[in-house]
């Protein structure tokens, strides 16, 4: 039987990238399980739960930053969490890539989470966010283009940090 | 072969690995003649790369207790056998209340009937996660001071952390005949007892100490004066036996 526990540990890695924040990450987490609980009749059997779960989690997540605007995290002197370097090591930290995240507008930063990190088929993005297919590939366009440009940004940033 | 290039849309796809096999080789024949394109894709590849090594480890974690809870509700229980449990609680309820119908406490009745609510209480209020009681233990003091007005006589929550028990709060609840108070304990592992005190009960002098088992849950119960009070906890006899009897002594000193 499929149980809601199986899910947890990627429900958490996608709320991590989507949050930012290891606290906020597992509360998302607690409300959509919560809210999965309440909803547990309306579930087709047969349909994905882990869909079903990141639609409802989609749902909590436009609902909490339509009500407060996240602050943006300055740039520079973030307080001090240690970097911790990608086990791959392509010389990116969390951190790093938190910050870059934080700065894509949410839903963009939903699309390119969901199809990068998720590995979802566009269709289904369009279905879990409530959007055409269309709107979709736009998100996930400005997403990867914005990206790009705040990694050039972070790289630099990180050579001056080796050079001085 | 002169093909119309691929749309953005088909090589984002293409990065992500969304196409059928055919599509695919038509576009890493392009891409072979395209660098720049070809460049473009790699860098978005790079992307999903970077993202999975960044939080991939998150799977790796030991997923915390409290998410754990939630997601079970409580161990081994899924949601159409909680359903079916509170059914058939609600079940024994009308039975014992037919049974007994127009008996009042002390008695055999009360203190079954006492036993019975305690233990339908405990049912529907351990597995909230977000809302197990309404006032919780940082206002232990407005706590019980509220819900000893309501209940028209002082209360007195034990304090049962040498069984590893510590007070989460409490709550109003109604009862057969007017308020009735329910307070809840948790251990480290989530294990909840809750201690469900009425105080409606003709004056009685006996304050035996009773045993009642539904199922999973045990509930020890006794009565004090006009004070009725039932302990509820899903756990063998035994391990409920000490948190009881501590409560028990406090409580009836």
């Amino acid at each position: 039987m499929d149980r809601l526990e199986n899910h947890l540990p990627r429900l958490r890695r996608y709320a991590r990238a989507l949050t930012g924040d290891r606290h906020a990450a597992d509360d998302l987490v607690q409300d959509t399980l919560e809210r999965g609980w309440s909803r547990l009749a309306l579930w087709r059997p047969g349909s994905r739960l882990d869909a079903w779960l990141l639609a409802i989690m989609h749902n909590l997540f436009v609902n909490q930053y339509r009500r407060q605007a996240p602050p943006a995290a300055p740039l520079d002197d973030l307080p001090g969490e240690p970097a911790v370097r990608a086990a791959q090591g392509d010389g990116l930290a969390v951190r790093d890539l938190d910050r870059v995240l934080a700065q894509l507008p949410p839903e963009q930063r939903e699309v390119l989470l969901l199809v990068a990190l998720e590995e979802r088929p566009y269709a289904e993005v369009a279905r879990l966010t409530g959007v055409p297919v269309g709107t979709v590939m736009s998100r996930l366009s400005r997403a990867r283009e914005k990206l790009r440009l705040l990694l050039a940004e972070e790289s630099g940033r990180a050579a001056l940090r080796v050079v001085k | 072969m002169n093909r119309l290039p691929p749309t953005e849309d088909q090589l984002h796809a293409y990065a992500d690995g969304q196409l059928a096999a055919a599509e695919r080789q038509q576009i890493e024949a392009w891409l072979a003649e395209h660098p720049a394109e070809a460049g473009q894709v790699a860098e978005w590849r790079q992307q999903n790369a970077a993202l999975r090594a960044a939080f991939d480890p998150v799977l790796a974690e030991a997923v915390p207790d409290r998410l754990l809870r939630a997601a079970r509700r409580t161990p081994g229980w899924s949601l159409p056998m909680r359903v079916a449990a509170g059914i058939a609680w609600l079940g024994v309820g009308v039975a014992i209340g037919y049974l007994f119908r127009g008996t009042a406490l002390p008695g055999e009745s009360g203190r079954v009937a006492l036993a019975r609510s305690a233990a339908v209480a405990h049912v529907v209020y351990t597995p909230e996660v977000r809302h197990p009681v309404e006032v919780g233990a940082d206002q232990e003091a407005h706590l019980v001071q509220w819900l000893s007005k309501r209940l028209g006589t002082p209360l007195h929550v034990p304090d049962l952390s040498a069984q590893g028990y510590a007070l989460v709060g409490g709550r109003l609840l109604p009862g057969d005949a007017g308020p009735v108070a329910q307070f809840m304990y948790e251990d480290h592992a989530g294990h909840r007892l809750t201690l469900y005190v009425r105080s409606d009960a003709r004056e009685n002098r006996e304050t035996a100490f009773r045993f009642a088992r539904e199922g999973k849950l045990a509930v020890f119960y006794w009565l004090d004066g006009t004070l009725g009070y039932a302990l509820s906890g899903e756990m063998p006899r035994e391990q409920l036996l000490s948190a009881a009897e501590s409560a028990y002594r406090q409580l009836n000193p």
